[in-house]
């Protein structure tokens, strides 16, 4: 199991509610350092959920909220008084549709970074280019910079994205079905991402693609009807699992 | 084909051809309306009107104070009205949400977007006229912007719904706070939308005649003191047409001529740009 | 590039939590101006018609006298002409926008949509002042030479409507107020319509017309009836746009402080009395009365919209229901 590996991430007796409904139910797991951690399951059953609980995004929808600790190195989220936009800072988040803002390439990253740093022109393009570079795009973006991010093609706005995320240096990534809107070439090129990312980040990934989850993470979680049924290395849960309802749906029975 | 369905058939072609008639009355009142200010306007027009100010009762002059009134206090009320449109829509569209407060604020703005003006001119009379002993082209702006806000609040409230959530996720999640995020990606996301709903408050104020009567009143003369009453179009066009002097009716056409062009340019403008806002979503 | 991370300090993100309340307070202040303005209005109203609302009591509304040299005022003859010329809109503006809403939905072809329904729109856009000059030098002198002595002959001696076309055939008055007004509301009501009769599911449509259906059956027995409380709405917006419209009819009304029952005659509306009499008020009792006018005026609207937007309020509550 992953809790003698040193968890980036601790998540204890999480429980979360839309309104009256319970979405999730008593999760606790541990996301290791640098490692990648991935969340399957059939639609519904709460994967999605638990990935927006560890930047607080579900805050912006009123009627949602989580209890139990989510604690980042050591520190919970969860607690009313943690500093959220510092945890959202450190804590990177790339959504299943690309979301490339409403302005230029160049823009698209420095957004993110001018938030909490000011930065001489020359250190931004520096940083620019590292984040692009970083995200597999500056040989394709390079001469274009000043362009509208919109004008990107669906896999290229979504490195963008993730270059995004990159540029103001977070110590998690948070994928919330990264490819899930990308053909086969474009979603190869972000799993090559993902595997080079896991050097320097701790990257959390949900997806409903089960051959993804093999390929690209080191721990994986089986998630159904709002509870964390399995959690185990990758290797062990697809090849040896040790409840029927994982295995039933690693085979393909339901889902 | 038996009668009763023949019967059938005659009621549809009927009324289906009453349908067209009564599109065709529709146009015929907006061509005749149009073609009447067009032709009494154009041949009132001459460049006079741009550098002579209202004459007395039965001289020539033009309506140079008046355009320049008139643009003063449109000016001035968009620049009250839009920010705290904008704002008051900002808060209904990312705060208010679904809350009774919300709710009871959307009614209300709904009801005072079709108000009577001149109930507007009433209260600013009220408010502003008697506080100040006089009326005033400030009292006449401020009616003015109370007119235009319903409209930018309602419309900057609907284009901000029209951008994605997850957009508005993208940018919390990097560690934006709330007011960054929606400053500087939702607006930016929404700009031609809510910029389309300043065009047509604009084109809605500019033509306003009611509220400015008890508020900025009017004035033979050139004036630019706010504090004082200023000369408008639509209030020298009232007081001239209704009066008995033809060369008076004259200028009233020419003042007509102008407003209605510029009301419609803003209106079309502000119609183009929203359907261009509604094929990108 | 070092990716080490401490770079974010506690009086940024400080500061950060400042501005977002500073700004949610903002807007939320400026949405709290809409109900700070309506209070307003009513106070301002209240307060400037008290004098005569005390003077004259609840009498105020069914007395007919407007003397504003025995100061003694009553609101009955700008109540009656206010609902008279906006029953005469309604009468002609409710028929017509419907047929406009059904050609532009269910008759025209796709190309001619958008360009009609835009000319019909712009009716709006145009000002009303502008309504105004049309009808007393364009519209009044057709209606006296050819619409109104037409009418005279055709219908004077009938039973009944007869009284309606009584009198000189001036080309302004009640008759003339209430068609410009009419031709006013038709663009709001007709986008209304035209609006709910789109929400109208398909499925339902494509079933009436599967089972043989002619276009009018559809529109009469599935659109109207799916979307009747929504046309209502619209036809309640327009009644509302129409009682309170100002400029165009204080053109053509007549602005004659007299009841009559003949449509040829004029008369007056609140707003006309307003515009006319405001500046030129002798006296506090007279611009207290007139301040009155105004918040019997504004009750009026303000009912009648409330319930417009109700009415589509329950409309749309419907629809997001089933979607």
């Amino acid at each position: 199991m992953a809790n003698d590996i040193h968890g980036k991430i601790q998540v204890r007796d999480l429980n979360f509610y839309y309104g009256k409904y319970q979405a999730l139910k008593n999760i606790s797991l541990d996301v290791a350092t640098n490692m990648v951690t991935a969340f399957i399951g059939p639609s519904g059953c709460g994967k999605s959920t638990l990935l927006r609980t560890f930047n607080r995004m579900y805050e912006l929808y009123p009627g949602q909220r989580a209890t139990g600790e989510i604690l980042l190195d050591g520190e919970n989220v969860l607690a009313p008084g943690a500093d959220l936009f510092r945890l959202r800072a450190r804590v990177g988040m790339v959504f299943q549709k690309p979301t490339p803002f409403p302005m230029s390439i160049y823009e698209n990253i420095a957004f993110g970074v001018r938030l909490y740093e000011k930065l001489p022109r020359s250190e931004m393009d520096d940083r620019v280019e590292w984040a692009l570079t970083q995200a597999a795009l500056w040989g394709e973006v390079k001469d274009k910079l000043r362009q509208s991010g919109m004008s990107l093609s669906g896999g290229q706005q979504q490195r963008l994205c993730i270059a995004r995320a990159i540029a103001v240096k977070p110590e998690v990534m948070l994928l919330d079905e990264p490819a899930s809107a990308l053909d086969p070439i474009s979603t190869l090129k972000i799993e090559e991402l993902i595997y080079e990312l896991k050097k320097n980040y701790t990257i959390v990934i949900v997806t409903h693609n089960m051959q993804q989850a093999a390929r690209v993470s080191d721990f994986t979680a089986f998630m159904y009807l709002g509870e964390a049924v399995e959690f185990g290395d990758t290797n062990t849960i697809f090849t040896n699992p040790s409840k029927k309802q994982t295995e039933d749906y690693i085979t393909g029975r339901y889902g | 084909m038996d009668l009763r369905y023949l019967r059938r058939r005659t009621v549809n072609i009927v009324n289906l051809t009453g349908s067209l008639l009564a599109t065709v009355f529709g146009l015929f009142w907006l061509f005749w309306i149009l073609w009447t200010t067009l032709s009494y306007g154009v041949s009132a027009f001459d460049w006079n009107l741009f550098h002579q100010n209202t004459p007395a009762p039965g001289a020539a002059g033009g309506l140079a104070n008046a355009i320049v009134g008139s643009l003063i206090m449109v000016g001035l009320a968009t620049v009250i009205g839009t920010p705290v449109g904008i704002l008051a829509g900002t808060y209904l569209a990312e705060y208010g949400g679904r809350t009774w407060v919300a709710g009871t604020i959307r009614f209300i703005n709904d009801i005072l977007l079709s108000a009577p003006s001149i109930i507007i001119g009433l209260f600013v009379y009220e408010m502003v006229v008697i506080r100040m002993g006089h009326f005033s082209a400030l009292a006449g702006a401020i009616a003015l912007a109370i007119i235009m806000l319903p409209v930018v609040i309602r419309t900057t409230e609907e284009m901000l719904r029209l951008v994605p959530n997850p957009l508005r996720e993208a940018a919390l999640a990097l560690g934006a706070p709330r007011w960054k995020m929606i400053s500087l990606v939702a607006y930016r996301a929404a700009l031609s939308g809510i910029l389309t709903g300043v065009l047509l408050a604009v084109a809605r104020i500019a033509g306003e005649t009611a509220p400015l009567l008890f508020t900025a009143l009017n004035n033979q003369f050139w004036s630019t003191d706010l504090m004082q009453p200023m000369a408008n179009l639509p209030v020298v066009i009232f007081q001239f047409a209704m009066s008995p002097y033809p060369e008076w009716h004259t200028l009233a056409w020419a003042g007509s001529l102008l407003i209605t062009l510029s009301v419609l340019a803003l209106s079309i403008l502000a119609r183009t740009l929203l359907r261009k806002v509604r094929l990108e979503h | 590039m070092d990716i080490s991370r401490s770079h974010i300090s506690d009086t940024i993100s400080g500061r950060q939590r400042l501005m977002d309340r500073f700004f949610q307070a903002l807007t939320t202040g400026s949405a709290w101006l809409v109900l700070v303005i309506l209070a307003g209005i009513i106070v301002s109203l209240f307060v400037g018609g008290w004098q005569a609302l005390v003077a004259f009591g609840p009498k105020f509304l069914v007395t007919d006298e407007w003397n504003p040299v025995t100061e003694r005022f009553g609101a009955l003859v700008p109540i009656y002409g206010t609902l008279v010329s906006s029953v005469i809109a309604l009468l002609i503006a409710v028929p017509m926008s419907f047929g406009i809403a059904v050609f532009l939905t269910e008759v025209a072809p796709g190309w001619m949509r958008r360009p009609i329904g835009t000319a019909i729109e712009l009716l709006a856009a145009i000002p009303s002042i502008i309504y105004g000059m049309w009808g007393l030098f364009v519209f009044a002198p057709v209606m006296s030479q050819h619409v109104q002595p037409w009418l005279q002959a055709r219908f004077g001696d009938t039973v009944l409507i007869g009284a309606l076309f009584q009198g000189a055939p001036l080309g302004i008055g009640m008759l003339p107020a209430g068609i410009i007004l009419g031709i006013m509301i038709i663009p709001f009501i007709t986008a209304l319509m035209r609006d709910v009769f789109l929400t109208t599911p398909k499925f339902l449509k494509e079933s009436a017309y599967g089972v043989g259906a002619t276009h009018w059956e559809v529109v009469w027995n599935v659109v109207l009836p799916y979307t009747r409380v929504g046309a209502v709405g619209g036809i309640f917006l327009g009644l509302g746009r129409a009682l309170g419209e100002t400029m165009a009819v204080t053109f053509v009304i007549g602005n004659t402080h007299r009841m009559s029952a003949s449509l040829f005659e004029p008369g007056n509306s609140i707003a006309s009395t307003l515009a006319n009499e405001f500046n030129e008020a002798v006296g506090d009792m007279h611009t207290s009365a007139l301040i009155a006018l105004g918040l019997v005026l504004f009750m009026i609207t303000f009912i009648v919209l409330a319930l417009a937007k109700l009415l589509l309020l329950g409309l749309e509550s419907r629809d997001s229901a089933k979607s």
